[in-house]
């Protein structure tokens, strides 16, 4: 008999570890020291380590972040294909420089490595969403759909 | 030639079981669940398959090795952390048909007496996260994964372990680290994963495109699979082209094909009619290649004797618009950011490379600037756990070789020449 529901779980609770710290992020928008703590306290892993893990990946964010989150590719793919003015257009457009955050908290912008959109450079995840093909009309016209 | 890694990606609804199996899907494996795991692994190795990821590691020889082991349970990883920048090959198989790959992990996973599997895919990739655990629901609902697969005596449970970006994680030891919950710093090796994996287990890590070619090699066996493309490396291959051609995208074309079919005949040649300067065939960690090497063919083979590799088959295509100084600077800025800091070489280095670099784009550069990039990046190469380290220096050691007037030019007239 096939068993009917899918098996998550590891060998080691510390394995848990990545998605936990995903889960309080997704939950409260960023990993702040009290979301660490409490991540530490629910697996049994020493706070050190989950901070060291949090501060290791760079989609964590060790800081509040804005309501959304761009992360835009700058990597060659895309910066060959005019990434960099992308960025000049978002500081322009809303005083948003790489790492900072709109005062109305509205977004976030993190720069960020190849995400795999080479071919319809250039690319951005805004939160969950891939955005591709960009230029400086319509990544404007997909930000307007951000609130 | 008929694809087979992608010929299921553009039916509509291919992701849902239905679809996969209406094209033949999972025949396959219940093909592979009546043979012998030790003739699954024979049949890899007469295949001549090898690794799709960037090493190009035969795959049989890598399963021989586990299947020795007779330490249990044994662990099956699969590598969807594709993150050298250029590359996007896995992503269609793993948002628009998941069950090839689980298809192709089901039956590695009775090849290795493996009964449990992780795909480590990268966080980047948020919506493959929900497909794939969709998908891996549905085989569990059909019998396909679990208990007694397929009515046989096999069991494989799979699940989708996310990362949380790192590039570093793409290589397998600090994939496992990743996986066990810390932070993805590489593992001396031997031992290798293959007896001292994750959780201290034997553990075979396979790249997303590897796994996938398994339901082709058992369909049509050994001996027809290596007769697709270069018989020294045979297969169907994926190639993920950018940059300045006129149709980007991702192409499965026999092993072997060379560049310039690559760039000029399945891409349309160069955007806007203009004139080809450089490319990078593998990733932006295999060696850069002037127009003059544009015949070569495009395998594990191959490129080593024109003097590169092909890594993960990532082609990005420079048009003479490009400023290649500063195309060493991003991607040096990349590894610098990526180094995981274990070791000093490479964490020390590619920060000192990348400084040099911005610097000679800048205009900033000195008289002997190209001379200390050599000293450093020679520093660099096989002084490190890793091959992160490598392809950092090799990247930068190749842009220098093929065009260090470029980079002369910069230092002598202070200022970028292109841009």
């Amino acid at each position: 008999m096939s068993r009917k529901v899918r098996k998550e779980g590891y060998p080691s609770t510390r394995s848990e570890l990545l998605g936990a710290l995903h889960t309080k992020q997704y939950d409260e928008g960023w990993l702040s020291q009290d979301g660490l703590k409490a991540v530490s306290d629910d697996l049994n892993v020493p706070a050190a380590a989950v901070k060291g893990v949090a501060t290791f990946y760079h989609m964590y964010h060790n800081e509040p972040m804005g309501r959304n989150v761009i992360q835009i590719c700058t990597n060659v793919a895309c910066m060959i294909m005019g990434a960099e003015s992308l960025v000049d257009l978002l500081k322009k457009e809303y005083g948003l420089e790489p790492g900072g955050t709109t005062d109305d908290k509205r977004f976030t912008l993190v720069i960020m490595e190849c995400i795999g959109a080479c071919g319809t450079a250039p690319a951005m995840l805004v939160n969950d969403d891939f955005h591709e093909n960009l230029d400086e009309k319509n990544i404007i016209e997909i930000l307007n759909g951000y609130k | 030639m008929d694809t087979f890694l992608l010929k299921n990606i553009n039916t509509p609804g291919s992701a849902d079981i239905s679809v996969y199996k209406k094209s033949g899907g999972y025949k396959s494996l219940k093909k592979a669940l009546k043979m012998k795991p030790e003739d699954i692994i024979d049949e890899v190795k007469r295949a001549g398959l090898r690794g799709r990821g960037g090493a190009g590691f035969p795959t049989g020889m890598k399963w021989d090795f586990a299947s020795r082991d007779k330490n249990f349970p044994k662990y099956l990883l699969c590598n969807a952390d594709e993150g050298e920048p250029g590359t996007f090959k896995d992503r269609p198989i793993l948002e628009k048909d998941p069950h090839l790959l689980i298809e192709g992990m089901a039956i590695s996973a009775h090849a290795l007496q493996a009964e449990q599997g992780y795909i480590y895919l990268r966080a980047e990739y948020p919506a493959a996260k929900k497909i794939l655990e969709d998908a891996i629901d549905q085989a569990y609902e059909d019998g396909i994964l679990g208990e007694g697969i397929m009515g046989s005596k096999t069991n494989f449970d799979l699940a989708v372990h996310r990362g949380a970006g790192a590039y570093i994680c793409g290589e397998e030891t600090a994939l496992i680290e990743s996986i066990e919950g810390k932070r993805g710093q590489p593992r001396l090796k031997p031992p290798f994963p293959v007896n001292v994996g994750a959780w201290g287990k034997p553990t075979i890590v396979n790249n997303v495109e590897t796994l996938s070619n398994l339901p082709l090699i058992i369909e049509i066996g050994a001996d027809a699979y290596s007769k697709i493309g270069n018989p020294d490396c045979p297969g169907p291959k994926l190639y993920s082209v950018s940059g300045f051609v006129n149709k980007p995208g991702v192409y499965e074309l026999p092993m072997g094909t060379s560049l310039k079919d690559i760039i000029y005949d399945h891409c349309g040649g160069i955007k806007n009619g203009g004139n080809l300067k450089a490319v990078i065939p593998g990733g932006i960690s295999t060696p850069i290649l002037p127009p003059d090497k544009i015949d070569c063919q495009m395998d594990f083979v191959s490129l080593p004797k024109c003097g590169s590799m092909l890594g993960s088959g990532a082609v990005m295509v420079f048009d003479e618009s490009v400023c290649l100084v500063k195309v060493a600077a991003r991607a040096m800025y990349f590894f610098e950011h990526e180094s995981c800091g274990k070791c000093t070489p490479c964490r020390e280095g590619t920060g000192w490379l990348r400084n040099i670099l911005e610097r000679i784009e800048n205009g900033l550069g000195r008289r002997g600037d190209v001379e200390l990039i050599l000293e450093v990046a020679s520093n660099i190469s096989g002084k490190t756990f890793c091959p992160l380290g490598d392809g950092a220096a090799g990247m930068v050691l190749s842009f220098i070789k093929h065009f260090s007037d470029e980079f002369d030019e910069h230092i002598e007239n202070k200022k970028c020449s292109v841009n």
